[in-house]
């Protein structure tokens, strides 16, 4: 089955690039023998180069010229173009490419309302000619970030797009949302607008703050670099490294950032590429860990962040990754899911574990956990044989936890701030297909979300009152 | 005469490739116990159940592999094959892209109705293939999508396509905390609908299987495909050719039926479970010896107390002196309606199986003769040197299928997961006609 990723505005191009990247490293390890196999087929199209790039696709055999399964859409050039320069140059072709040259000024309606309708065909042309090449498309991935105007406007109305040609097909999205200290400064305004669109039409969402990204960068650099560590760090298992070389310390830190999300992507996806003794594959995510329509924001954490040189891996360690993966400072959000109420939570671990690996910390953990009284036991679990690259084994969480709860407020405090003031409101309410009504929907929006995880968290320790069963006649 | 084997989503691939590999093994094997002419006509009576003759000479598994992702199908396949010693036919398959998501309402009202004519027709293309059809047994979990719903779907198909023929279930129920969210959804919508098509249930459960693997196999990792093992031992010791009750000197030539006939009296109580002992790793059995009396002692108590093993068996659990009236029954005892205890190996002849027709054992509507059947074998089964197996249509699976149906209960009050069903055509008063079938299986075991 195959996903379709798709990079909106700067940050998603970032991310996205870092993705291709580490995608091709991750098959080329595991695909010795350069046969094109399911596994690829699920990120990359194989061409016939022959003749001359336009050629069909080849759907078995030898590796002849990967092309990766992904639109790149920005509104500005410079991503795009770098990308195009750099070594995944000959992954894409200009028939995924969409772009601009002005940018979309920071400013969501120019990207949802103005790019939205001017590149609306060219999008759902090149949506229907990548789609035309895959056997069963499973799943689309918007890549983008919620604080500027391309990623945030344009991203969110590609995703309405996506599920009026594509109803059936899953839409998930990573969106990074900006930290309190963004220098742009509407983009608490960007946000939540954005916030709507993915509240009505994503699937499933995966948030992302730089804040904690930056921090999980800055762990890494001082455990690599204090000497605490007993073993030298093997550095290609780094969760913040690229290109296999160690340039630790001149790496500008968006770069070992983006890298933590696209290793997210990829360990989400391993398991519908990889063989395993369980198989997790997308449509199972959100199947399990979206219980109502609109609670489908799940945060994540990856573990371990990095891996010792020493091959040996006594199952304590393994343990410790499983309790790390509760910890604070490895979510991707700044949460702390152990003190609120979990809905579902989501384990894919990738390697040498197995299922009494798994239940064995589950059963260790689940005490300190507080549970939905209707899902007490809401464990949605994945074997996945291939670990990542450089490692022996992984672990991806995903929760559905009222812990997104304060993210979604402090956004609604920032937005209110700017909105009570009216400050830079006419710089959307200039843009033709805007009004202040959008502004008004898009904040109540936000706040029902912001309700239902209230009406939850009042029952989080309530007393448990299991419901009547059906009587039966004897 | 043959079975036919229906493999349902990755449990039951998984599964079905471990119980074809084991009964290869079992027949290849050279710890018969027995003479040459007798181990011949097993070997003979066992290929012809599982396996059917292809030119290349390598037996082919009777079997059809279906799954709505490709990975699980493609290694079995190629794991089979690297075996040297048996495969699955290469056209038996089939298979489609994007999975079922866990999803029962998918694989019931989505895949089954689309895919039924193609299915079906794998599974025609293998029946004929049989001098003599004995029926069919498929081997589907019930947590998932897959397995579940479309295997669900199929067992209807199969019903309606062959109404004389038996049809066993293999159902795994998962480990009860979760290895999927919906399971307990999935599950209701599973087993009452198998309720309503299938002969019979019979049941593994994965968490029992797993204690297994812990306390008697001594593995310290212990992987899916360690509990499948045990499982296809165990289910091994059930299918391979047996001489029964009355059958004179050859072997059952209607396993299916002489199993189904005497368990499962009555259309209400289709549930049975598996025990098998003894258990051990394979490098101890040379260094084990057991008697019959030793064995059937812990059999019968494992019955009685409803235990998973020979190790953690409550010996205080009695049966009720017999003029007891039924409603004073102790709370832990296992009331069964019918039992059949399946021997093999050393001296099995002499074996004295009284203890199991003590009629304090049963509910009163049938003679204990009737509600006790054994079947005794001389040719040793997987190596070991005496193995007992006993399928029970009892209380067993009571508490079990109790705390699935109160689980799914709990959900289903709060409303959660059902959108994702109602999405594909499920509606909450079809939960609700499952969750009546259900409540009624369960009042009716309970009133035993």
């Amino acid at each position: 089955a195959v996903s379709l990723p798709f990079a909106v505005g700067q940050c998603g191009n970032q991310v996205g690039c870092r993705f291709w990247d580490l995608a091709l490293r991750e098959h080329a390890a595991v695909n010795k023998k350069g046969i094109y196999d399911e596994a690829l087929s699920s990120f990359f199209r194989n061409i016939d180069t022959r003749s001359g790039g336009n050629g069909p696709d080849i759907y078995k055999g030898k590796i002849c010229s990967l092309k990766a399964r992904a639109l790149l859409i920005d509104m500005e050039e410079g991503v795009v173009n770098e990308i195009l320069q750099g070594p995944l140059r000959d992954v894409f072709d200009s028939k995924q490419l969409i772009t601009d040259v002005s940018g979309s000024g920071n400013n969501w309606a120019v990207g949802h309302k103005v790019y939205g309708c001017q590149y609306r065909e060219n999008i759902v042309e090149k949506l229907r000619k990548a789609a035309e090449h895959c056997d069963c498309l499973q799943c689309f991935f918007i890549i983008h970030s919620m604080g500027g105007g391309t990623g945030s406007g344009l991203g969110t109305f590609v995703l309405n797009l996506l599920e009026e040609e594509f109803p059936e097909v899953y839409r998930f999205v990573t969106s990074v949302y900006p930290s309190g200290e963004d220098d742009v400064i509407t983009s608490p305004y960007n946000s939540v607008l954005a916030m709507k669109e993915l509240n009505e039409h994503a699937d499933c969402v995966l948030p992302i703050e730089n804040e904690s990204l930056f921090e999980i960068v800055n762990k890494i650099h001082q455990m690599t670099n204090s000497g605490k560590l007993g073993s030298t760090v093997k550095q290609n298992s780094l969760v913040t490294s690229s290109a296999g070389s160690a340039k630790t310390l001149q790496e500008k830190p968006f770069d070992a950032m983006n890298n933590i999300v696209a290793n997210l992507l990829l360990n989400l996806t391993s398991s519908a590429r990889f063989e395993g003794s369980l198989n997790m594959d997308l449509n199972e995510i959100s199947m399990n860990l979206v219980p109502f329509p609109r609670l489908h924001y799940l945060v994540s954490s990856l573990t371990p962040l990095y891996t010792l040189a020493d091959v040996n891996v006594p199952s304590r360690r393994l343990d410790q990754m499983f309790s790390d993966a509760f910890s604070r400072d490895h979510q991707l959000i700044q949460a702390d899911p152990k003190h609120s109420l979990y809905l579902a939570c989501a384990l894919l671990v990738r390697g040498n574990v197995q299922v009494s690996d798994l239940r064995r910390n589950i059963e260790r953990l689940k005490p300190s956990l507080h549970f939905v009284s209707w899902n007490q036991e809401g464990w949605k679990t994945g074997l996945c044989s291939v670990p990542p690259v450089g490692h022996s084994h992984s672990l991806l969480a995903l929760a559905n936890n009222t812990c997104v709860k304060p993210t979604f407020i402090e956004l609604k405090d920032r937005f209110m701030k700017l909105y009570k003031k009216k400050a830079h409101l006419h710089h959307y309410l200039q843009i033709d297909g805007m009004e202040q009504s959008c502004f008004s929907e898009a904040i109540s929006s936000l706040s029902d979300l912001i309700e239902e995880y209230n009406e939850l968290d009042a029952t989080k320790g309530g007393p448990r009152i299991d419901p009547q069963r059906l009587k039966i006649a004897v | 005469m043959s079975i036919v084997t229906v493999q349902l989503g990755q449990c039951g691939n998984q599964i079905g490739h471990e119980v074809f590999s084991a009964l290869c093994s079992d027949i290849r094997g050279t710890h018969g116990l027995c003479s040459k002419e007798e181990n011949e006509s097993y070997q003979e009576s066992s290929k012809e159940r599982f396996f059917s003759q292809e030119e290349s000479g390598v037996p082919a598994a009777r079997a059809v592999l279906v799954d709505m992702e490709p990975k699980v199908i493609s290694q079995t396949l190629s794991r089979a094959a690297s075996s040297g010693h048996w495969k699955y036919n290469s056209h038996s398959h089939f298979c489609q892209k994007q999975g079922s998501g866990n999803n029962w309402a998918n694989g019931y009202c989505v895949h089954g109705p689309r895919h039924k004519e193609a299915i079906m027709e794998l599974v025609q293309k293998e029946a004929e293939k049989c001098d003599r059809l004995g029926g069919f047994f498929t081997i589907m979990s019930m947590a998932g999508g897959t397995g579940s719903g479309l295997g669900a779907f199929v067992t209807q198909c199969l019903r309606d396509a062959f109404p004389t023929s038996f049809l066993l279930n293999h159902v795994i129920w998962p480990y009860g905390t979760g290895e999927v969210i919906v399971q307990n959804y999935n599950s209701v919508l599973t087993l009452s609908h198998l309720y309503h098509s299938s002969d019979a249930l019979l049941v593994h459960e994965n968490d029992v299987i797993h204690k297994i693997c812990a306390q008697l196999m001594n593995i310290k990792q212990i992987s899916f495909r360690d509990v499948n093992q045990v499982i296809a031992h165990q289910l091994g010791s059930v299918f391979q050719p047996t001489h029964t009750a009355g059958g004179g000197s050859g072997y059952s030539r209607n396993p299916l039926g002489d199993l189904l006939e005497p368990l499962v009296p009555h259309p209400e109580f289709r549930l049975l479970g598996l025990r098998n002992i003894p258990q051990m790793p394979e490098s101890s059995l040379a260094f084990s010896s057991f008697s019959w009396p030793g064995l059937l002692k812990h059999l019968r108590q494992i019955l009685i107390a409803k235990a998973h093993m020979e190790e953690g068996i409550d010996w205080q659990v009695r049966p009720p002196g017999s003029s007891i009236p039924s409603t004073n029954k102790p709370l832990h005892f296992n009331t069964s309606i019918a039992n059949l205890v399946i021997l093999r190996g050393k001296d099995v002849h002499s074996v004295d199986l009284g203890s199991f027709q003590d009629p304090s054992l049963y509910t009163s509507w049938l003679n204990p003769q009737d509600a006790f059947s054994a079947w005794k074998t001389p040719r040793a089964f997987n190596k070991y040197e005496k193995s007992a197996a006993l399928v029970s249509n009892s209380q067993f699976l009571l508490k079990p299928l109790d705390s699935i149906v109160g689980k799914a209960w709990n959900m289903f009050a709060s409303k959660a997961y059902l959108h994702q069903y109602t999405k594909f055509g499920i509606q909450e008063e079809d939960f609700l006609d499952c969750f009546t079938t259900l409540e009624q299986v369960i009042s009716s075991y309970t009133n035993l």
